[in-house]
């Protein structure tokens, strides 16, 4: 390694926006060659410090020293020359552009005034193999995985001669294996020097990958620790109060099938997928990511079609393709992509919770405005939806908040079954507990819960029942008695194995 | 949403950060009044609002689409094809004037209904769906009307009166008009249905809309909105003219616009598009009292257009 020197300081910064501080007074140190995870539930200004880092914002109060030097970032190109690059949740990639034209975006070696493809894609080869990623430069981004996609931002920001790379949540889309991956690739980047500043709500990652953990709360930095630190007293840095129990699942008595599906199969996507989900049940489906759970949930609902099989709601067959039905069936989803498909970000939060009621809401094609704000603001208080009232953006809330809005819309129109898919994404511990425990009351009055999780501790924790996918299959029912982080996981991953033998 | 509950709860910057478009009508109104004093006089400010009434009418109309997030390029052609149906029905088919006007509201909804078909079940761009539709209605006006303008029914005409020496008819209807926007908009389940679609049409669909019934609904009120539209256009006009509303529905889309609408859709209201209008034929109109030559009007009024819109994303930055 090389010798560990202090690039990066941060003292006492401050950002308030309109009727909000953001930022109140954070200090954090980065040295070349650690890897310093940044602690905090949603909404403790770890997005704010990064973006101020990368310069999107620029602090009230406070100075960002470089190797010593105060600085000012007041753009994305200040940021860039000082060595700091970031990558976002959200990909700051062309789909449509190839790997090799990603990598030089905005500055292609030319020849004669042309782009000089010959060179870029050696270029790029060279910046994938320090990434130790086997990627062909001229395949277009669009067509690479998740876990790709973000190699090749790694290496983006390796062009741009990164020695800080501050990493936002790079977990939460990926899989056990691919996690694996890339802490290797972390790790290299160490080695080589590269100070970085890593976001997790994992808190087992933190042991595995990082160095020194900066805890944030309520804007301000309040801690500085070691990364053995133990995951309850991170916990209890992170909320400002012990969490007794990460799963609180109290399971009850199942009653009755609710949601039956029968032989489900759609060519290239799942093949004869069967099972049941009793009233008062939580069934957790597990898998890796492309297994096929998403592409059933979105079956079972009617969001897409399927080729054959059947989806039965208390004994009735439902109708293929058609989410109206399954909502006369009082069936709901709370989709993967909670602002991509959840939500309507530009309006307010009763607006959102209104939208499944809007249609019985109505009569004679006139909504009922006052009861369904009335409706709105009952659900909002029963899930401690923290926001400035009902008519805030949904934008502008954190992620926890958001994905109670989704559930919202769904407990306001009163479903028997309630398929989550991915529930706590990208959630910070206070709001995933939230989460669980409103999934209990759900459960507790007699609704099913189908949920899909990438998080096993979750899918473990809170599932009365695992099933687990494989390659559109189903591969495994566990009980939640047998159900291990290693028998779930020796299910979803043989026939995957498998499958490349073939 | 409602203007009523913002007032009360906001402070005046927020509201005037939420009704920019009307700070800078009183702004224009102010300044022309002191420029030249013929412009604050009765019969001037109701000649703005004569003239402001048909671009309002067509721009309501496409206030509905613009909030899905489509666009609708096609209500000054199917304007003038309402009306040319009217009169053509009227005088040369000799059906009476109620069953015509029934007729030409009849056109104005099936052109919507066309157009929203090519939407939302042929997936065709909003852009190019209205821009054939375009073609086809001028092109059907021209040949039902053979190239000459059709005189129009007597008792259909009076559209374009003034009661009472003060109330211009076209200046009713569009506040009719406008009225029903906003309820449509705000109370009923179509409207409320179009700023979801238009907001994120995904999760509208999976939270139960049926997005392509609503926008079948939306662009045939935007259709129908055209029809009246081209009818009281042609009763100021006494006659139905196939060249007539050329280029309407680029005001009306810059009324919605400079109103506070975002063409990436899910805002938009009928106030906004109103006061959007309204700032379009008042500028018209002063830079007619100043003699401002009419080359010289296209440049201002599009320059006009720029600055509102800039203003506009200025304001949504800062807020936020």
């Amino acid at each position: 390694m090389s010798e560990s020197r202090e690039i990066l300081r941060v003292e006492g910064l401050r950002k308030g926006f309109p009727g909000v501080v953001a930022l109140d007074g954070v200090d954090f140190a980065l040295r070349s060659g650690e890897v310093h995870v940044l602690l905090g539930e949603n909404g403790a200004g770890k997005s704010t410090l990064i973006k101020m880092l990368s310069g999107a914002y620029h602090p009230d109060e406070g100075r960002i020293l470089v190797d010593g030097e105060p600085v000012e970032i007041r753009t994305a190109g200040d940021a860039q020359r000082l060595g700091i690059s970031t990558i976002y949740q959200e990909f700051n990639l062309v789909p449509e552009l190839t790997v090799g034209e990603n990598l030089c975006l905005g500055r292609p070696p030319r020849r004669f005034g042309l782009v000089d493809t010959k060179r870029m894609h050696a270029q790029a080869r060279e910046l994938l193999d320090r990434v130790g990623v086997d990627v062909d430069p001229r395949t277009p981004v669009g067509r690479l995985g998740i876990a790709r996609m973000q190699m090749v931002e790694i290496a983006k920001a390796l062009a741009l001669n990164a020695r800080v790379l501050i990493m936002d949540e790079p977990t939460a889309v990926l899989t056990t294996t691919e996690v694996e991956r890339l802490f290797q690739i972390v790790r290299q980047l160490r080695e080589q020097g590269v100070a970085i500043v890593f976001i997790t709500h994992h808190l087992e990652e933190i042991a595995q990958i990082g160095d020194r953990v900066t805890v944030l709360r309520d804007g301000r930095s309040v801690a500085e620790v070691p990364a053995t630190t133990s995951e309850e007293e991170l916990v209890r840095l992170m909320v400002g109060r012990p969490i007794d129990q990460q799963y609180p699942r109290e399971a009850g008595e199942p009653g009755a099938p609710l949601l039956s599906v029968r032989g489900l199969t759609r060519a290239g996507a799942f093949a004869d997928v069967s099972f049941d989900v009793r009233a008062g049940e939580v069934v957790g489906l597990a898998g890796l990511v492309g297994a096929g759970r998403t592409e059933v949930a979105r079956a079972i609902f009617g969001a897409d079609s399927y080729d054959s099989g059947e989806v039965l709601v208390n004994g009735r067959a439902l109708p293929r393709g058609d989410v109206q039905a399954a909502l006369a069936a009082r069936l709901g989803l709370v989709p993967e992509d909670r602002k991509g498909q959840g939500l309507v970000l530009g309006a307010g939060i009763g607006e959102n919770l209104g939208l499944v009621t809007l249609g019985r809401a109505s009569r004679g094609g006139f909504v009922d405005r006052a009861g369904q704000r009335a409706a709105a603001a009952r659900v909002a208080e029963q899930l401690g939806v923290r926001m400035s009232g009902l008519d805030q953006e949904v934008r502008t809330l954190s992620g926890g908040n958001q994905q109670k809005v989704v559930i919202g819309k769904w407990l306001l129109a009163d479903v028997g079954v309630l398929i989550l898919d991915e529930p706590t994404r990208g959630i910070d511990v206070g709001a995933k507990v939230e989460i669980y425990q409103l999934i209990n009351s759900l459960t507790a009055s007699g609704h099913a819960v189908l949920m899909i999780s990438s998080d096993l501790p979750e899918i473990l924790g809170m599932s009365d029942r695992v099933l687990v996918m494989a390659r559109g299959r189903l591969v495994g029912e566990l009980d939640a008695g047998e159900a291990t982080q290693d028998s779930v996981m020796a299910l979803a991953v043989t026939e995957v194995e498998d499958a490349r033998v073939h | 949403m409602l203007v009523s509950t913002n007032v009360l709860s906001k402070r005046p910057s927020a509201w005037l950060a939420e009704n920019g478009s009307l700070a800078g009508l009183v702004v224009l109104v102010v300044a022309l009044a002191l420029l030249s004093g013929d412009f604050l006089t009765v019969t001037n400010l109701l000649n703005v609002g004569v003239q402001a009434a048909v671009t309002a009418i067509l721009a309501f109309g496409v206030t509905f689409v613009i909030i899905t997030g489509g666009i609708d390029l096609s209500v000054g052609a199917v304007a003038a094809l309402s009306a040319i149906v009217l009169a053509w029905s009227a005088t040369e088919a000799g059906l009476p004037w109620p069953l015509a006007a029934l007729l030409a509201l009849a056109v104005g909804l099936l052109c919507g209904l066309v157009n929203a078909a090519l939407v939302a079940y042929g997936k065709l761009p909003p852009f190019i769906a209205t821009l054939a539709m375009l073609g086809v209605a001028r092109g059907l006006a021209l040949v039902l009307s053979e190239g000459s303008p059709i005189p129009m029914p007597e008792t259909v005409a009076h559209l374009g009166d003034t009661i009472a020496e003060y109330l211009p008819v076209p200046v009713l209807v569009m506040v009719f008009m406008g009225v029903i926007t906003a309820v449509v908009l705000n109370r009923t389940y179509p409207g409320r249905a179009m700023y979801a679609i238009g907001g994120n049409e995904e999760a509208a669909r999976l939270s139960g809309i049926k997005v392509n019934r609503q926008k079948l609904v939306t662009y045939a009120l935007s259709g129908a909105f055209a029809a009246v539209g081209g009818v009281v256009l042609a009763s100021r006009l006494a006659s139905a003219q196939p060249q007539a509303a050329s280029g309407y529905e680029l005001d009306a889309i810059a009324a919605v616009v400079i109103g506070g609408a975002s063409l990436s859709g899910g805002k938009g209201r009928a106030f906004g598009t109103f006061v959007g209008a309204l700032i379009l034929a008042v500028l018209r109109n002063g830079l007619n009292l100043l003699s401002v030559s009419a080359f010289w009007q296209q440049v201002v009024i599009g320059v006009v257009i720029a600055l509102a819109v800039l203003l506009d994303t200025l304001r949504r930055k800062a807020s936020n």
